[in-house]
């Protein structure tokens, strides 16, 4: 086996993501709880208490409150997250449907009553950083796939690192932590023992992380994949002046999909429908199926039902890499354990970059130091 | 000093277990609640444990 060049594929990768992947794993500590932490210290937004069976109202008289709150707005999403905000219809408006498509004007409206409880201003604050800092350090798609790509070396890194545990270990018994020899060696043994406990996890939340800064390149696929296969007969009429109900195409795509729960409504001519249709996403009730969207395309005008498919598996693959790489997954427990996992990496990068910075060598003398399980440093110090 | 050389099973064979172990617990909350969660958690709590323990133990004898 080639140590040398394998030494030298985990020195670089390592070096070039090391910087990025403490800051994604530092600004990521946080987001982890991002739903405690809003519940916690966020003004928490209650739906008025009612009868629990109270009805749904129509949805178009939510669309109409929507709109009187904001009356020079269109609307171009409604949500529902029940488990974190029941009752409540987070309606995003915008000056026109044209318009950049960070711009959101949230109003939330009881979705029993149809009246407004809310128009929260934008996302700001300690969060709200952190999450772009995560996300794009606020530098728009170039910098989602540039932190995809630091994923990417990071995976690299990590099966380099496996490689080169093999000839480090030869004669030493797993776990050894020598602590009394001198402090490289402490910390090299340290480094080998995290990175090699947390190899799984760490290729999953990575190698998830990169397919997430995908998720733009994959809405795009999809519209003009899937998308316009089910919408090629709307291909060449305009977009239509007037719009009918959407409480019919919630109803009509009710009807239409095995998964019952709503997730999102994409109103005609947003990103995520085509300029003709409500997009009415449904999903499941069990950990992957809530997951896995699926879309029935509703015919704006008509309120017929147009045509419902699962995602293609590129879209899937990126819907079940969210939660495998949040760890929102599994309660509490798993949250916790997620933040533990997160700072055993923090200490494998730290302690690589002290490697790296410790002393000046050879890369001769660096390769001789992994093939003799550290010694070669220690006989020295 | 003598020490023999180890195979690569004897090198990789408790990071494999802790990795399918790890694998186990990813997967297992995906496929359902309860039970399932209760399983991530022993699962991937176990190579955590691990790591912390090997570290964080005081020495019982001076390094080799």
């Amino acid at each position: 086996m080639n140590v040398k060049l394998w030494f030298l594929i985990h020195k670089w990768t390592s070096l070039i993501c090391t910087v990025f992947l403490l800051m994604l794993c530092i600004t990521g500590l946080p987001l982890i709880f991002h739903e405690e932490i809003e519940h916690e210290f966020g003004e928490q937004l209650v739906a008025p208490e009612m009868p629990a069976d109270t009805p749904a109202a129509n949805l178009d008289a939510v669309a109409t409150a929507a709109k009187q709150q904001r009356p020079d707005d269109v609307i171009r999403y409604m949500f529902w997250d029940p488990a974190n905000h029941p009752h409540q219809v987070l309606v995003i408006m915008a000056s026109a449907l044209d318009a950049p498509p960070d711009e959101a004007n949230a109003v939330i409206v009881d979705e029993r009553t149809a009246q407004v409880l809310d128009t929260p201003p934008p996302d700001e604050g300690f969060m709200h950083i952190m999450f772009k800092l995560h996300v794009d350090m606020f530098a728009g798609l170039p910098g989602m796939l540039f932190l995809g790509f630091m994923g990417l070396l990071f995976v690299v890194a990590i099966v380099s690192g496996v490689v080169l545990y093999a000839p480090f270990m030869r004669k030493l018994d797993f776990g050894v932590v020598r602590k009394q020899r001198s402090p490289r060696l402490k910390w090299l043994d340290v480094h080998n023992l995290l990175g090699v406990v947390t190899i799984v996890w760490a290729l999953v939340v990575g190698f998830t992380g990169t397919i997430n800064t995908l998720s733009q390149i994959v809405l795009y696929i999809w519209q003009q994949d899937q998308m316009a296969e089910m919408t090629a007969a709307y291909k060449d009429l305009p977009p239509p002046d007037q719009i009918g109900s959407v409480q019919a195409a919630k109803a009509v795509s009710l009807a239409a999909v095995p998964q019952q729960k709503l997730h999102l409504i994409a109103w005609p001519g947003t990103q995520f429908s085509s300029p003709h249709h409500y997009a009415v996403f449904l999903k499941g009730t069990t950990p992957v199926t809530s997951r896995l969207l699926q879309p029935a395309l509703v015919d704006a005008v008509t309120g017929e039902l147009t045509d419902t498919r699962e995602m293609p598996w590129y879209v899937k693959t990126l819907f079940l890499s969210q939660p495998l790489h949040f760890g929102d997954y599994g309660g509490l427990p798993l949250k916790i354990i997620w933040t533990l996992l997160d700072i055993l990496t923090i200490v494998v990068l730290g302690s690589g970059l002290y490697l790296w910075l410790g002393r000046k060598s050879t890369v001769a003398r660096r390769v001789e130091e992994v093939k003799s399980g550290g010694l070669i440093e220690a006989v020295e110090s | 000093m003598k020490v023999e050389r180890r195979t690569l099973w004897q090198i990789f064979r408790v990071p494999l277990v802790l990795g399918l172990l790890s694998l186990l617990g990813l997967i297992s909350a995906l496929v359902g609640d309860g039970g399932y969660d209760v399983l991530s958690w022993v699962t991937l709590g176990t190579p955590l444990a691990v790591g912390g323990w090997y570290w964080l133990r005081r020495q019982a004898r001076s390094g080799r």
